[in-house]
């Protein structure tokens, strides 16, 4: 029987991502390429997960995503694993997919690797890359077991379809009910914004001394028609700034072409959600702030005189 | 009730230092510590004693430093500490370590409620929550920042995304807690004296059965390829002194580099 990869994702975006890197690996190890729909979709999504290249789509109508406990989307995953001989695991490394990676991963006796930043096949081996020593360092490291658990980091890899003649199938799982009950679910206090993909990024830490001088950052940010994004400190500690705008490793992860991070120290638990933007501009009044070793440029300097007149210089000419 | 706190010792990662040439970090001669995380996850854990009243077990895997390490978590509120120290463990991969926590956690039985961080300080891998949970064949309630117990009942905030989750369920459960759940207390130095006449149990890996051929590199699932600092080819251009001359530079560097609107 050949062998099997098969992505899930809560999401249809985070699924047609999986598939799309699923169908460059799937080919390289010659492996059938599948998905796994959990709860009801309309036939033409069912349909859309052909066009990403799906050969089979399995539906599992039953559950739905929302109440989903992880034990039960373990489960889950676990038997349709099972019943499908498949030997790699990817799920979108949301934090439901990846509390499921471990728990689907000790069921099938499988290494699991979580939080994965890239994928590549080299010989006969998927390497797979994650953020380690709390992102000091990019650890590449190679599952030894024949089943895999990988959960992918949310927009890793770019959906791109690439239609296949797939068939989609019904499963009817006998899956025990769940331990966990879901009580309530409240949508967080906050804009929602999407800072993941600003093209202008400006981060405020620590070094600004009030929530009333944000307007002062804002003001900034408006000209350069940037994002606001901030450390956890600023976040979850003062509550300043919401945290859907919190950036760093337990936060969002950044790729703006341009990078503006005020008073800052860069802790690395910050500096991995920024280490992927184009250009990073510092500005800390300590010159030792290791925010300056991943800068292309910096001012050293008080931000509370480097930020207004940095302003000024860059209101358009004329005005 | 009884409460087991699992932390992780890891090594200081702000000093950790990247030689130049070769991209690799030096961890050797680094202090260890608890991470921030793992002390929510103790911390909770004595608040839940100092409300309910509760017998708080710290349960560590490591190196023989684990027992200076283990001092601060006692003195933190914890009643008594279980540590693993064997070289056998060096190398564990998740699975391994999980394996190595449950046997530990089977001989302190009976408990009602695991704890511990969303992710190690290290390696953030989030794993070892579910696969305890999933050996002990119990409910998982990961990322934590409300936790309460009446009677034999948990109810927990989860945290995700741009949800906040109300969820309940029965112990013996794990629970992962994220920085937001509390703000560890720093031991008063009077409990750091005395945390060293608290009980302090340290076993191997034969203490607690497990082959040492089945934990360690050797039969890790995971083969590390390489671990290097993150290739980072940055300008590093800064301006000094002036203010006005500085951020003009900057302006006029932004511009030549078409990052401006």
């Amino acid at each position: 029987m050949i062998g099997r990869l098969i992505v899930s994702s809560e999401t249809d975006e985070g699924a047609f991502e999986l598939l799309t890197k699923g169908r460059e690996l799937s080919k390289q190890l010659n492996l059938e390429l599948s998905a796994v729909i959990l709860g009801n979709r309309d036939d033409t999504k069912i349909q859309s997960y052909l066009e990403y290249g799906a050969q089979k789509t399995l539906l599992v109508p039953d559950s739905s995503i929302g109440t989903l406990d992880a034990e039960t989307y373990a489960n889950i995953l676990h038997e349709i694993a099972k019943e499908n001989g498949a030997d790699i695991l990817l799920i979108r490394s949301t934090r439901l997919g990846k509390e499921t990676a471990g728990r689907v991963a000790q069921k099938l006796q499988a290494g699991c690797i979580t939080d994965a930043i890239d994928l590549t096949v080299k010989g006969s081996d998927l390497v797979v890359d994650r953020y380690a020593l709390g992102g000091n360092t990019i650890s590449s490291e190679i599952i030894r077991t024949k089943k895999k658990v990988i959960s992918v980091m949310p927009r890793t890899f770019e959906a791109q379809p690439a239609p296949v003649q797939g068939i989609v199938e019904k499963v009817e799982l006998n899956v025990p009910p769940p331990r966990v009950q879901l009580v309530e679910r409240r949508k967080k206090i906050g804009e929602s914004v999407n800072i993941e993909s600003a093209e202008r990024l400006i981060c405020v830490g620590k070094g600004l001394s009030s929530k009333e001088d944000l307007a002062m950052v804002n003001e900034l940010s408006a000209l350069l028609k940037a994002e606001l994004g901030c450390t956890r400190a600023l976040s979850s500690d003062y509550h300043w700034i919401s945290e859907d705008r919190m950036v760093g490793i337990s936060g969002k992860r950044c790729k703006p072409k341009l990078h503006v991070s005020i008073g800052i120290s860069g802790q690395i638990q910050h500096t991995v959600g920024i280490m992927s933007s184009k250009l990073i501009v510092a500005i800390n009044k300590d010159k030792e702030a290791p925010i300056f070793k991943i800068a292309d440029y910096g001012i050293v300097g008080d931000l509370y005189q480097v930020v207004p007149k940095l302003t000024q210089r860059i209101q358009p000419l004329g005005t | 009730m009884h409460v087991i706190a699992c932390m992780k010792q890891v090594v200081d990662l702000q000093q950790i230092r990247i030689k130049r040439d070769t991209r690799e970090p030096v961890l050797e001669g680094l202090p260890v510590l608890y991470g921030d995380m793992d002390k929510n996850a103790l911390e909770e854990a004595v608040r839940i004693k100092e409300k309910h009243g509760a017998k708080v077990t710290v349960l560590s895997v490591g190196s023989a430093k684990l027992k200076d390490t283990v001092l601060e978590a006692l003195a933190m509120g914890a009643d008594e500490a279980c540590t693993v120290v064997d070289p056998a463990c060096e190398g564990s991969d998740t699975a391994a370590s999980a394996r190595t926590l449950v046997r530990a956690i089977e001989k302190i039985a009976p408990y009602h409620l695991i704890l511990v961080g969303e992710g190690s300080a290290d390696n953030y891998s989030g794993q070892i929550g579910s696969r305890i949970a999933e050996i002990l064949n119990i409910p998982q309630i990961t990322y934590v920042r409300e936790l309460s117990i009446g009677g034999n009942t948990i109810t927990a905030v989860r945290d995700v995304e741009a949800a906040l989750e109300v969820v309940k369920a029965e112990m013996p459960s794990v629970v992962s807690v994220t920085s937001e759940i509390n703000k560890p207390r720093r031991a008063p130095l009077a409990q750091i004296l005395r945390a060293s006449r608290k009980p302090l149990k340290s076993w191997t890996l034969k203490d607690l059965g497990i082959d040492p051929g089945a934990v360690g590199s050797a039969s890790s699932a995971i083969q590390v390829v390489s671990n290097l600092a993150p290739q980072q080819e940055r300008k590093g251009v800064f301006f000094e002194g002036d203010v006005d001359e500085a951020v003009g530079k900057l302006v006029d560097a932004l511009r030549k580099e078409g990052a401006l609107p």
